[in-house]
C-alpha cells in the first residue's frame, strides 16, 4: 500500500501541487486522471522521489519515503518498477538486456535463471521470441510492453506507469491495460497508473483520483465515475460528443 | 557533488567491470584509426616543416629527428591528440548521456535504485584513463615512424641522422610529464563531458548543445591544465 499525504510541490511561483492526499491499494489499478498540465506526473514523480516535496509524507507500505537517507531510498526503489511513457528502455541493449538489467544489478542468480525469469516475463507481456531486439526495431506497443517485462523482472511490489497508453492505437491499448490489469492482481503488486484515457478508466479504473488544477478534486472507482455530479470531472469524462451521446443511451 | 555520486560504491561491481570493458572498447579502440591517420601525417608534416627551417650549415641535420621528436613526445602526442579525442569522445559521450536522459533512461536507472552518475560515468572516465595512455603511445609511435618515413622518402634527412636524432639528448622524465598530462586530459574530458550530458534537459536542441559546450569546455580545460603542468614539471 502507498499514501502520500499532505504533498505540496512548488516550481519556482507555480503552486503544482497543491496539499494532495490519496491511499493507492494492493492488489488493484489505482488511477490518476486528470487534464494534461494538472499535475498528475509530477505526484507521481514526487511519490519516486525523481522530485523532492516541499511538504507531506509519502508513506511505502509505513516507510515514509522523502525523509529516508539515499541508502534507504535505493532499497524501496528496488521495490518499485516503473514503466516510463516513452519506455525508457536503454537503446545500447537488446530487449533481453533490457528486461534482465535489474536482476544483474541485484541478484545473485546464475546465468539460466535469469534468462527463464526473462522469458516469463517477455512470455506474461507476449513477446516471447524478441530476445535479441534492439528498442529501435520494436513498434511503440512492443517498446511499452519491453518495458513493462523489464519493470517487473524484478517482482516489484509497487508498479508506477505514467501514460502507458499514449501513442497507441485503441486495440493495443486495451492490451497493455490488461497486461498491467492481470500483473497487479496475479502478484499483488500496488499498481498507480497516470492516465487520461477514459477506455483505460473505464476499464481497469478500481481506485480512481481525479486531479483537478494541482488538487484531489475527486476519488471513487470506474462504476462512480459515470455517475459523477462534480461538474469539472463531469467536463473532463464526457468532453467528447461521442461519450455525452452514448452514456445519456445508457 | 556529481563526482561525489560518480565514485561512491556501485553496486555491482562485476556490471561495472563489464561496462568498464565496454567503454575501453567505444572510447578506445574505435579511436585508433584516427589517431593513428593524424599522428602519421603529423609526424610527417614537422619533420618535412623542421628540415626546411634548419637551413644553417652550423644545425646538424640530426636536429630533424630531435625536433620531430621532441614535438611529438612533448606536446602533439599528449596535447593535440588529447584536444582531438576531446572533439571525437567528449561530443560522444555527452550526446549518448545527454539522449539517455530526455528519454527518461536516467530515471528509469534512479527508479530502480541504481546511482545512475556512477552506473554511467565512473565506468568511462575509468576507460578513459586506462586506454587513453596507450593511445597516445601509440600516437608518439606512429608519429615519429610518420617522421621517418616521409623525412627519408622526400630527401629531407637521411635515415642515419634521423634516428640518430631521435636518440639525441633523451630525458626519460619528459615522457612521465607527458604521460602524467594524458591521464589529467583523460578525466577532464571524460567528466566534463559527463557533467554536460547528464545536466541536459530538454529535446534534441539541448542534446547539441550540451555536446558542444562538453568540447568546448574540455578543450580549454586541456589548454589551461596543459599549462599548469607544464609550469609544474619545467619549473626551475
Amino acid at each position: 500500500m502507498i499514501e502520500i499525504r499532505n504533498i505540496n510541490k512548488t516550481f519556482g511561483d507555480r503552486h503544482v501541487v497543491k496539499d494532495v492526499s490519496f491511499t493507492f491499494q494492493p492488489s488493484m489499478t489505482n488511477l490518476i486522471i486528470g487534464e494534461s498540465g494538472c499535475g498528475k506526473t509530477t505526484i507521481l514523480k514526487l511519490m519516486v522521489g525523481l522530485h523532492e516535496v516541499d511538504s507531506g509524507d509519502v508513506l511505502f507500505d509505513g516507510q515514509n519515503f522523502p525523509v529516508l537517507g539515499v541508502k534507504e531510498k535505493q532499497e524501496v526503489r528496488k521495490k518499485i518498477g516503473m514503466l516510463f511513457q516513452g519506455g525508457a528502455l536503454f537503446d545500447s541493449q537488446t530487449v533481453e538486456e533490457n528486461v534482465r538489467f535489474p536482476l544483474d544489478m541485484f541478484t545473485d542468480l546464475s546465468k539460466a535463471e535469469k534468462l527463464d525469469r526473462v522469458n516469463f516475463c517477455l512470455q506474461k507481456v507476449k513477446l516471447e521470441g524478441r530476445n535479441h531486439l534492439y528498442p529501435a526495431e520494436l513498434s511503440g506497443g512492443m517498446k511499452k510492453r519491453a518495458a513493462l517485462a523489464r519493470a517487473i523482472a524484478n517482482n516489484p511490489r509497487y508498479l508506477f506507469c505514467d501514460e502507458p497508453n499514449s501513442g497507441l492505437d485503441p486495440k493495443t491499448s486495451i492490451i497493455i491495460d490488461d497486461l498491467i490489469k492481470d500483473i497487479t492482481v496475479e502478484f499483488g503488486i500496488t499498481t498507480i497508473i497516470i492516465t487520461h484515457d477514459m477506455n483505460s478508466v473505464i476499464e481497469i479504473g478500481d481506485n480512481i483520483m481525479f486531479v483537478y488544477k494541482g488538487e484531489n478534486w475527486w476519488t471513487g472507482d470506474k462504476t462512480e465515475i459515470l455517475g459523477t455530479k462534480n461538474a469539472e470531472l463531469f467536463d473532463f469524462v464526457f468532453a467528447s460528443e461521442f461519450m455525452k451521446t452514448f452514456f445519456k443511451k445508457q | 557533488m556529481l563526482m561525489f555520486r560518480v565514485f561512491s560504491k556501485p553496486e555491482k561491481l562485476s556490471v561495472y567491470w563489464r561496462q568498464i570493458l565496454h567503454e575501453i572498447n567505444s572510447i578506445g579502440i574505435s579511436s585508433m584509426p584516427i589517431i593513428a591517420i593524424i599522428s602519421i601525417f603529423m609526424g610527417g608534416i614537422i619533420t618535412i616543416q623542421a628540415a626546411f627551417g634548419f637551413t644553417s650549415p652550423l644545425v646538424p641535420l640530426y636536429a630533424v629527428g630531435f625536433t620531430t621528436r621532441e614535438s611529438i613526445l612533448l606536446e602533439f602526442s599528449p596535447t593535440i591528440v588529447c584536444l582531438i579525442l576531446a572533439g571525437k569522445v567528449g561530443s560522444n559521450i555527452a550526446s549518448e548521456i545527454g539522449a539517455m536522459r530526455i528519454t527518461e533512461q536516467i530515471d528509469a536507472l534512479e527508479i530502480m535504485g541504481i546511482n545512475s552518475a556512477g552506473y554511467l560515468i565512473f565506468p568511462k572516465i575509468a576507460a578513459a584513463v586506462l586506454i587513453f595512455p596507450f593511445l597516445i603511445a601509440l600516437s608518439m609511435f606512429l608519429g615519429i615512424w610518420g617522421g621517418y618515413f616521409m623525412g627519408t622518402a622526400s630527401g629531407a634527412c637521411t635515415e642515419y641522422q634521423y634516428i640518430f636524432g631521435i636518440q639525441a639528448f633523451f630525458e626519460p622524465w619528459k615522457l612521465y610529464y607527458s604521460f602524467t598530462k594524458v591521464i589529467v586530459f583523460a578525466y577532464l574530458i571524460t567528466s566534463v563531458s559527463s557533467y554536460y550530458g547528464y545536466h541536459t534537459s530538454g529535446g534534441a536542441l539541448e542534446v547539441g548543445k550540451s555536446s558542444t559546450s562538453a568540447v568546448v569546455y574540455s578543450s580549454i580545460l586541456i589548454l589551461l591544465f596543459g599549462l599548469i603542468l607544464t609550469n609544474i614539471f619545467f619549473h626551475r
